[in-house]
């Protein structure tokens, strides 16, 4: 494979309308060259617009959409050098694996020779090399995503974009397609957006994360920036799961909870005394205690989920809202009981998140 | 199971009386010299291929059907595009007016194409008046004429299957193409188009048998001198009193549009199994 340049995209203040309604607003995105970049966030959040944007199939309405430093607005997607890898992969039904990877090539008038010595090239890139004569339609779905992306890497594309592109696989192909795409982005340094709606998959695939909701985006960071300071609630609840508990803010060391307990934070951001709050603590940022004291729940287990590596406990606390604990399994010792009565703390007060109440 | 297959015997028996019984007698009727059926007889069928007039008039009728197809095609694929990628409001506005002329007598709608086909006719004044030609064109009792009208009547056989082939193809086939660098032109033939081959073929089929067989159209427009085998056929019927050669015609005809449709349902068949995603 030729070792394709890194080329920077920089989204400058993207706002795009359709009609009334608003599907991106003021967009900022700097992604360097050889990065890849995850647009995480639920259905209707504006990310596949925002995808669309960035390809050219869309004018947005307000902004710029930069390739290393020149404005791209007024190119269509092919003349920005971008590859897709749609959500179904879009492979042309009617022709052979060997077929739909040249097309592209043919499309940019490349000698026949040099077509079949490229196609050969790429198909073996993805381990479809003895599929070349078979249609889309004979192929696993595993099968046609690997020519997916052989055909729109053939081009040589400055920027791939993937749009949900493991969505219609079983989870073990999942992940082992997602190593795959991992292995050739970093082998061929290849700048990459990714389209998702699964945690999962931004998380382990991508440098940096962009969570979008309602049009904007609400964090970028790291995958591991996301999951231990998320900036809003919404990324707090989106990216893994969590306990979210109301309660007032009495000073920047403590909330009062709704139930009772007087919880210690360490919040990033200071509310005034009084102001509603909510506290968000993940499942395994919670501890059993051996006995009650001043800022630990008092709770009864109400299931018991024996999940592999770790069990997950739904306890109920008295006079309150329920709560997820995870705890590592112990493989000799013994799982803990449903009607039990336990004692809960969170590991430090940084683990508690503290987001004004919406 | 046995309840079930015996709910199809009043469509059997309807089918057996009114469809298959008619096409023995028919059949029966053509091997016999007169209408009084005595003695078995070839006679039509020889007749028949012996004489040059008769089989030119089933050739010019089958290339009647070509031609109105082709005329078709042209016209209704783009039509169709339109419709397909139309929003859904405008989608049911152009397909309401594609189906209009359906919902129209056909003997209404062929003596409207009367008035505008004639000497003095719409179209006429259209093109002297606009100084493009001297003399009136000569299209009514014409065959280009004939071939206009039945295009347009046939329209909604050819634009409807086609329409419902690229309104199910997947939009991302064509992104997918334009993406790889492919310009409008290369998307439409390599992708579009074949993908379109099954609608394609379905319209053509309906086009072709309606065509060839659309007596009053043929008859009104094309006149007397423009003999097609409907018009064949119900001469000597109805004017020679032939009632075995009229059905030799028609067993001939029969046979000759099954061929037809035959060939180009295989050919519909390969490609849809080709185009199956």
């Amino acid at each position: 494979m030729t070792a394709s340049r890194s080329h920077r995209v920089r989204l400058d203040a993207i706002t795009h309308r359709f009609g009334a309604s608003t599907a991106v607003r003021d967009i900022n995105l700097d992604i360097a060259g050889g990065e890849l970049v995850a647009l995480l966030g639920p259905s209707g959040c504006g990310k596949s617009t925002l995808l669309r944007i960035i390809s050219g199939f869309i004018r947005q309405s307000e902004g710029r959409v930069l390739f290393d430093d020149s404005i791209a607005d007024a190119l269509s997607p092919a003349e920005r050098g971008v590859g897709i890898v749609f959500q179904n992969y879009a492979l042309f039904p009617h022709m052979s694996v060997g077929e739909n990877v040249a097309y592209g090539l043919q499309a940019h008038k490349w000698s026949r020779e040099r077509i079949a010595k490229r196609v050969a090239e790429m198909l073996d890139l993805v381990h479809m090399g003895e599929f070349a004569g078979r249609k889309p339609r004979e192929l696993s779905g595993g099968q046609q995503q690997r020519v997916a992306l052989a055909r729109c890497l053939a081009i040589d594309p400055k920027v791939l974009l993937l749009d949900e592109p493991f969505g219609a696989l079983d989870k073990n192909l999942r992940l082992d397609m997602q190593i795959e795409v991992k292995r050739l982005q970093r082998q061929s340094g290849i700048t990459t957006i990714l389209v998702t709606h699964d945690q999962e998959e931004a998380l382990s695939m991508a440098d940096r994360i962009a969570v979008m909701s309602r049009g904007r985006i609400e964090q970028i960071s790291t995958p591991t920036g996301i999951y231990d300071t998320p900036q809003t609630l919404f990324v707090n609840e989106f990216v893994g799961t969590t306990n979210v508990l109301r309660g007032e803010f009495i000073d920047g060391s403590a909330v009062q909870l709704e139930h009772g307990v007087v919880l210690p934070v360490s919040p990033d951001k200071i509310f005034q005394q009084g102001h509603a709050v909510v506290v968000s603590i993940r499942p395994e940022q919670l501890r059993f205690q051996p006995a009650p004291s001043d800022g630990v729940f008092t709770a009864i287990i109400t299931t018991v989920l024996p999940l592999g590596a770790q069990v997950v406990y739904d306890v109920a606390l008295t006079g309150g809202p329920s709560l997820k604990v995870a705890e590592p399994r112990d493989a000799e010792g013994e799982l803990r009981e449903v009607g039990a009565t336990v004692y809960l703390a969170p590991a430090s007060p940084a683990a508690c998140h503290v987001f004004p109440a919406s | 199971m046995e309840a079930d297959s015996r709910l199809v015997l009043p469509l059997a028996a309807l089918f057996t009386a009114f469809f298959v019984a008619p096409l023995v007698v028919l059949l029966l009727l053509s091997l016999h010299g007169d209408i009084a059926m005595q003695g078995w007889t070839l006679g039509n069928y020889v007749k028949f291929f012996s004489d040059p007039f008769s089989y030119s008039i089933l050739i010019d009728t089958l290339l009647l059907g070509v031609k109105a197809t082709l005329v078709c095609l042209l016209f209704g694929y783009p039509v169709a595009w339109l419709c397909a990628s139309a929003g859904a409001r405008w989608q049911s506005v152009l397909v309401f007016l594609v189906i209009l002329p359906i919902l129209t007598s056909v003997v209404v709608r062929t003596f409207s194409w009367i008035v505008i086909l004639g000497r003095q006719g719409l179209l006429n004044q259209i093109v002297t008046g606009l100084g493009l030609s001297n003399e009136p064109l000569r299209l009514l009792y014409t065959e280009v004429g004939v071939v206009m009208v039945l295009a347009q009547v046939q329209m909604p056989l050819m634009v409807l299957p086609i329409l419902t082939v690229l309104s199910k193809l997947d939009p991302n086939l064509g992104d997918a193409s334009r993406v790889l660098g492919a310009g409008e032109w290369r998307t439409f033939f390599r992708i579009t188009l074949p993908l379109s081959l099954p609608g394609i073929i379905a319209g053509c089929i309906l086009t072709y048998a309606a065509s060839i067989t659309a007596f009053v159209t043929q008859t009104l427009i094309g006149g007397a001198r423009l003999i097609y085998m409907p018009l064949n056929i119900y001469q000597q019927a109805v004017g020679a009193n032939n009632w075995p050669f009229a059905a030799a015609l028609s067993i001939i005809f029969m046979i000759t549009v099954m061929i037809v449709v035959g060939v180009l349902g295989a050919i519909g068949r390969r490609s849809e199994i080709h185009g199956r995603a």
